[in-house]
């Protein structure tokens, strides 16, 4: 049998999915001999190629990250929202109760600390989006993985039912949103 | 006349319900009739004993293939009620993900996460995301008060503290203000502020928000993952007003 390829990546995350994807622990070993990983935080490869599966974390909060998600959507056969963020935007989100110039100004003009105070501007940075956004407001989702972060149960039943060629059903022992 | 007609004939007073025979009082709404016989019909806004107050429409049954509000619709002996359907369940699972897309529910950082209704009702109807897109309003916190705290942004509108607090403690701290989706939560105070009312912990309206708009404050996070709410029950379980009541409630407020 030829092995599934998965990409995973994280936007606005905060690589919590990552780690509970991780806490697979040794389960991760026969994991890995149905599975081979395309681009990852986890290997070294810079551009999603053509995939089975791709996992998203984290939600929308710069224009590089709606870079990578289409570059995702554009690749992955079966593309999962994985965690609050990326499903809901998450605790980031929260920025979205004041304007971004209010934001960028309290880090980087007048917080706490601050020396040489001035907001970042240089071309290689990409531009913070106005508002946070989940990422089905921006690309198709196949598949929602819950929770802050997913548990490596969650993980491992949706990624199980994927390899067994079913179509994922979460059970709901395992929904948590927290 | 068949055995199965012969049995409204010699007790008028009961419904069909899923094929289940429900024996109700007259004048009992099919929710409180259906909650007695021990039977779940999904809802938010009722709670035993306050005025139904139809908001949520979590409760909806198929009544002769109309959609009524179960809280609100008086029980008629013979009625023929369709409650525990797939349709109607995927119904109540798009209200549900509409209530977290209009708010700011996000529940990891939110206190009432694993005490919260709302969020034990999107498990209990397999709710996976929102759907829709986020409103990401903006509504006013109100921490003035010195005990009790008001986050509108998570509140449903199910106007259960404004009952409760006419209705119960006698005293009438709050309602709703506003038109449309602009409708809010208001505190009957000179100043608009929880602080200038006469709402006190001790009060039901205090306890009774089943999500996590009105908070009792420095009591956060004091139940530990696993012994929660709802990490202990379901919400479809019957006489579970109770226990949330009992937990909201904290030894030394
Ligand atoms: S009120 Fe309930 S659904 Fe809303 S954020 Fe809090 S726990 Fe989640
Ligand atoms: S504050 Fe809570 S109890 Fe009051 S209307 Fe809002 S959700 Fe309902
Ligand atoms: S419980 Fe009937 S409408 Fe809310």
């Amino acid at each position: 049998m030829s092995k599934l390829r998965i990409a995973t990546t994280s936007l606005a995350g905060c690589f919590g999915c990552h780690m509970s994807f991780l806490d697979m622990d040794e389960r991760l070993v026969e994991f890995l001999e149905h599975v081979e990983f395309d681009r990852s935080p986890l290997n070294d490869i810079k551009n999603c190629g053509p995939c089975d599966i791709g996992l998203v974390e984290g939600g929308l909060c710069n224009g590089d990250n709606v870079h990578v998600l289409r570059e995702f959507r554009a690749n992955c056969r079966v593309l999962i929202a994985v965690g609050a963020c990326a499903i809901n935007g998450g605790v980031p989100a929260m920025r979205n109760h004041f304007d971004l110039s209010a934001c960028l100004e309290e880090s980087y003009l007048n917080g706490i600390g601050v020396e040489n105070p001035q907001i970042p501007y240089d071309a290689e940075l990409p531009l913070l989006l106005d508002k946070v956004h989940p990422i089905h407001e921006v690309v198709r989702v196949d598949y929602y993985l819950p929770g802050c972060p997913p548990s490596p149960e969650e993980f491992m039943s949706v990624l199980g039912d994927l390899l067994e060629g079913r179509e994922p059903v979460l059970p709901k022992k395992l929904l948590h949103y927290d | 006349m068949g055995a199965e007609e012969n049995r409204y004939a010699f007790n008028s007073n009961t419904f069909d319900m899923d094929g289940v025979e429900i024996p109700f009082k007259d004048g009992q709404t099919i929710m409180d009739a259906a909650l007695a016989a021990g039977i779940y019909i999904p809802h938010l806004c009722h709670h035993p004993g306050l005025t139904p107050h139809g908001s949520c429409k979590l409760c909806m049954v198929d009544i002769g293939n109309k959609c009524m509000s179960s809280c609100t619709t008086p029980a008629v002996a013979g009625q023929q009620v369709s409650n525990n359907t797939p349709v109607l369940n995927e119904a109540r699972k798009t209200i549900t993900q509409l209530l977290f897309i209009e708010g700011n529910h996000l529940c990891p950082s939110c206190e009432k996460t694993g005490n919260c209704t709302l969020q034990a009702m999107a498990y209990f109807l397999g709710m996976l995301d929102g759907h829709f897109p986020q409103f990401f309003q903006r509504r006013e916190v109100d921490a003035s008060h010195l005990t009790v705290m008001l986050d509108r942004d998570r509140c449903i509108l199910c106007e259960l503290c404004v009952r409760a607090s006419r209705e119960v403690d006698g005293k009438n701290v709050f309602a709703i203000a506003g038109r449309g989706v602009t409708a809010h939560l208001v505190v009957n105070s000179p100043s608009g502020k929880l602080a200038d009312s006469d709402l006190e912990t001790s009060d039901m309206a205090a306890h009774i928000c089943p999500v996590g708009a009105i908070l009792i404050k420095e009591h956060g996070y004091e139940i530990p993952i696993g012994r929660r709410t709802f990490d202990l029950h379901q919400v479809g379980e019957i006489g579970l007003e109770k226990v949330i009541q009992a937990k909201a409630r904290h030894t030394n407020e």
